[in-house]
């Protein structure tokens, strides 16, 4: 069996960084798996811009972005592997993959890096009623379609969902000459970035129904047209606010799952509200030497922090494998509470901590004027005030080592939403 | 002039299809849609009835439980995919034992073999997952789980290798008894044939009525399902029904034969024969009465709904046989469940019948073995990897979810009675069934499509007729309307 000191599953942006930052911290032998037949993930059907605003400090496309990523993996000859699919990885780090022409071949791995990204969540999971006609795709879909394939998936569009790629889509089907007549948005806020609702809805007058649903598909064949409705607190249909909508198109951005099905099968403890694996302050998960980062580990908003979260973990599966990081750490749990929906990492341990590190978070629901404490154990060592908060984006707050190294019997931290 | 039209490529029309190409028999199958498998064949519970339900003496009994027996032969002569993974009716109240017990009496009249009352205790030892309540519950261990694509694409593939021709996309508007023979009027001009075979499932009686001055009457009832991801599909091992009681017929709970989790059908009658749609009232009521006999099903691991239409006859009795009033008009009407389990028994009985009148003689090239799309998943790494080596398709993986390879798609496509359609694909291979619903899949298969079968982009469609994936090009892309690349 071939082995190797690192293997990434999945050559986005999240696997690139952490090949190279891995490569950098002085591991010879990385292997990057990739199933594409390029790399750059899901950037390449991106080609919008707005990338890379924090991490080279310019305007870049999806592609461009990944471009410089690939670029700086090549001059670092790392070796990767396109149009690969691993089809498992074992508690021990074995993994199989298949291509078409090496065929199915196994690698034992020192360490494994997860970077398989997302993928969208389907009409079938929200049990929208109605007929199933063609003309339904998720945004993610006719995106690929659309800018990578150059086909319209139709004329008359109705977007459900205002996640990021629905809103992005909404833009670049108008710009194509299809007419978008509504978004629609199950809940009482945009799901995606505020830039995003301006540059993307707001400038090409493009309704956002807030607090509306889809309760009716038409059309046997291809799709005719939906109904939307209004809906209550609860997210249920309004009766007698139903809107019809004719229309040849309906797009899903409904939200984003991570691809853990390896995970799972190797046994990485998965987070019930991330979907991604539960992991320290070094990305490590729950089985030593795997690491995660990238959209498998959180849905994430920019690219930029993918990229930064990667790096890490990068550092630290080189840090593995060199036997640099240590192994035997007590593990304090992050504890998400009011307001705050989830922490990544779920647990730090003080002594593998950098002396800063940055806890990436959700909140629950549009908050204005509200603080967010931290919490070791009773003491509140961090209170600060945000104008507004939004589930669409995401939030940090930055913990230093220093101050986790001075309470020594510290149990739990705790991040929470204070309205003072 | 055809021997025999059949009139409806659904697993009736299939196995009816099937059983005379034993013959020598000049036959068509003219189906509306673009495939076989794509009415109530192909929105259903996906079981074979052990054969205790339906009434004593009656035809529906007698073909329900010869249907079952044939299907391990079957299963295994044309490749697809059956397990006897049995059933268990479940009994929720004391009060209710002694029509439990009266089923267990019909099972055995019907002819059911190995069929038992087990306990309350008895059952969830069997079936953790049952709800606590649970009183005692009839086991039948000859109940089974089938792929009704795979079968009824099976049925049809080996008909169609055995000489039957099949028409697609022609759907019979009116009949016409000629002199001695029929005139079938279809949307693609006049077809002929001596016999014909009504197979038309909800379409049935409208056939029936045009030749017959004794009409049949079809409800269409429609059946709404939920199906869950694999991740759910361990949650029961057997087929769970509920023992129709005052509370109502409850819905099943099932595995699939491809490891999912099935919930469902409602039932409601309707008049609108295409209306397959669900709706939000049909899903509730799925998921409140599964609850009544499994617990804890996990809902949000839902993949998708779907609803199909039972052809739901007025006597609620399988038609089969010639009208009085209508010779050479062979019905097989009102197959409704358990017509899944019992078309086996269903084709066999109708070309028999036809085999009779017509003085039919078997063929002697017969080839009563068909070999299903392969499928890479269950060789052993050497076996795979040879096969990857002669045709590196199979290296590659089109559908994630599924681990579907591009080998799979292509043997569909080029295989008879091949798939045109990606629902075409996805019934033969599963690429595009999986969690993420072809979301990753769709832009490839189309181009499978696109490619093999030498069509546009553009008329690449979902489940044939007008249902195009995509309308036309992107503004930059426009010059490949002009053949310009």
């Amino acid at each position: 069996m071939k082995s190797c000191d690192i293997v990434i599953a999945g050559g986005g942006p999240a696997g690139l960084a952490a090949a190279i930052a891995a490569r950098k911290a002085g591991v010879e032998s990385i292997l990057i798996l990739e199933r594409d037949r390029e790399a750059g993930g899901i950037l390449n059907q991106c080609i919008h811009n707005g990338f890379g605003l924090h991490t080279f400090r310019e305007e870049l496309t999806g592609p461009e972005y990944a471009g410089r990523y690939i670029e700086m993996a090549r001059a670092l000859q790392i070796e990767w592997m396109p149009d690969t699919m691993v089809m498992e990885i074992s508690r021990d780090k074995v993994i199989t993959a298949m291509n078409r022409r090496e065929g199915i071949f196994r690698i034992q791995a020192k360490a494994v890096i997860l970077a398989m990204g997302c993928r969208e969540r389907a009409r079938g999971a929200l049990n929208i009623p109605g007929y199933r006609p063609a003309g339904i795709f998720s945004a993610g879909t006719a995106q690929r379609l659309v800018n990578m394939e150059g086909y319209m998936p139709g004329r008359e569009v109705v977007i459900l969902g205002s996640g990021d790629i629905g809103l992005i889509m909404a833009r670049r089907m108008t710009l194509e000459g299809a007419k978008v007549k509504a978004v629609a948005e199950l809940m009482p806020y945009c799901g995606g970035l505020k830039r995003n609702i301006v540059q993307c809805l707001e400038d090409y007058d493009i309704p956002l129904k807030l607090s509306h649903t889809v309760v009716d598909i038409r059309g046997k064949e291809r799709l005719e047209g939906v109904t939307l409705a209004q809906v209550d607190d609860d997210g249920r249909p309004i009766p007698g606010t139903e809107e019809d909508y004719p229309c040849d198109t309906l797009l899903l951005s409904v939200g984003l799952i991570p691809e853990n099905e390896l995970s799972q099968g190797m046994g990485v403890v998965l987070d019930g509200v991330t979907g991604g694996p539960v992991v320290d302050e070094s990305l490590e998960t729950n089985i030593p030497g795997v690491f995660a980062c990238g959209n498998v580990l959180h849905v994430h908003d920019l690219v930029d922090y993918v990229s930064e979260e990667a790096a890490r973990a990068g550092v630290n599966a080189a840090g593995y494998v060199t036997g640099r990081l240590a192994q035997n750490g007590r593990k304090i749990p992050v504890t998400a509470m009011e307001g705050v929906r989830y922490t990544v990492p779920q647990f730090i341990c003080p002594d593998r901590m950098e002396a800063d590190l940055t806890v990436r978070f959700r909140v629950a629901g549009v908050y204005r004027d509200r603080f967010v404490s931290v919490y070791l154990d009773g003491e509140r060592v961090l209170h600060q005030k945000k104008r507004v908060m939004a589930p669409g984006e995401m939030e940090e707050v930055i913990l230093h080592k220093s101050s986790l190294l001075a309470c020594p019997d510290l149990q739990c931290i705790t991040i929470k939403t204070e309205k003072e | 002039m055809y021997d025999v039209c059949i009139i409806g490529a659904g697993v009736t029309g299939c196995a009816i299809a099937r059983e005379l190409s034993r013959y020598q028999v000049d036959v068509c199958v003219v189906e509306k849609c673009e495939d076989v498998c794509c009415g109530t064949s192909k929105a259903n519970s996906a079981i074979i009835h052990a054969g205790y339900d339906a009434p004593e003496g009656s035809l529906m009994a007698r073909l329900n439980v010869r249907g079952n027996e044939m299907m391990d032969g079957l299963s295994q002569e044309l490749d697809f995919p059956f397990r006897r993974n049995g059933s268990l009716t479940v009994c929720l109240q004391e009060e209710d034992m002694p029509a439990l017990q009266a089923l267990y009496e019909r099972g055995r009249n019907n002819g059911v073999k190995g069929l038992r009352i087990l306990s309350g205790e008895e059952a969830l030892a069997l079936e953790p997952h049952l709800q606590e309540g649970v009183t005692g519950a009839l086991y039948a261990p000859s109940g089974g789980i089938v792929c009704p694509f795979l079968m009824t694409i099976a049925l049809a593939e080996n008909a169609c290798v055995n000489g039957v021709e099949f028409r697609f996309q022609t759907k019979v508007l009116h009949i016409q008894n000629a002199d001695g023979y029929y005139r079938l009027e279809t949307d693609q001009g006049v077809l002929e044939s001596r016999y014909v075979v009504n197979a038309a499932g909800v379409y049935s009686d409208l056939l029936h009525n045009m030749v017959s001055s004794h009409p049949i009457h079809i409800t269409p009832r429609k059946g709404e399902y939920l199906l869950l991801d694999h991740s759910a599909g361990r949650h029961v091992s057997h087929t769970v029904f509920m023992l129709p009681t005052r509370l109502g017929k409850g819905v099943l709970v099932a595995p699939t034969i491809h490891g999912n989790l099935i919930v469902g059908p409602t039932a409601l009658d309707t008049e609108d024969r295409e209306g397959t749609n669900t709706t939000a009232e049909g899903l509730r009521e799925v998921a409140a009465k599964a609850a009544l006999t499994v617990r804890d099903i996990p809902l949000r691991q839902v993949i998708t709904s779907f609803s199909g239409l039972r052809a739901h006859e007025d006597g609620h009795e399988f038609i089969i046989g010639e009208p009085e009033d209508a010779p050479q008009f062979i019905d097989a009407a009102g197959i409704e469940s358990p017509g899944l389990s019992s078309a086996p028994a269903i084709g066999e009985m109708v070309a028999e019948m036809l085999g009779e009148k017509m003085g039919l003689k078997p063929k002697e090239q017969f080839m009563g073995r068909r070999k299903g799309i392969l499928n890479p998943s269950v060789l052993s790494m050497e076996a795979r990897n040879r096969l990857i080596r002669e045709n590196p398709a199979y290296g590659t993986i089109i559908c994630r979810c599924e681990s579907v390879t591009e080998g799979e798609i292509l043997d569909a496509i080029h295989r008879p009675l091949g798939a045109v359609s990606l629902d075409g694909v996805k019934r033969r291979t599963r690429a595009g069934m999986g969690r993420c619903q072809s979301g990753f899949c769709a832009p490839r298969v189309m181009e499978l499509l696109s490619r093999e079968l030498a069509v546009p982009m553009e008329e690449v469609t979902k489940s044939g007729g007008v249902s195009r994936m995509v309308t036309g090009t992107t503004k930059k892309n426009a010059g490949r309307e002009n053949g310009d690349l």
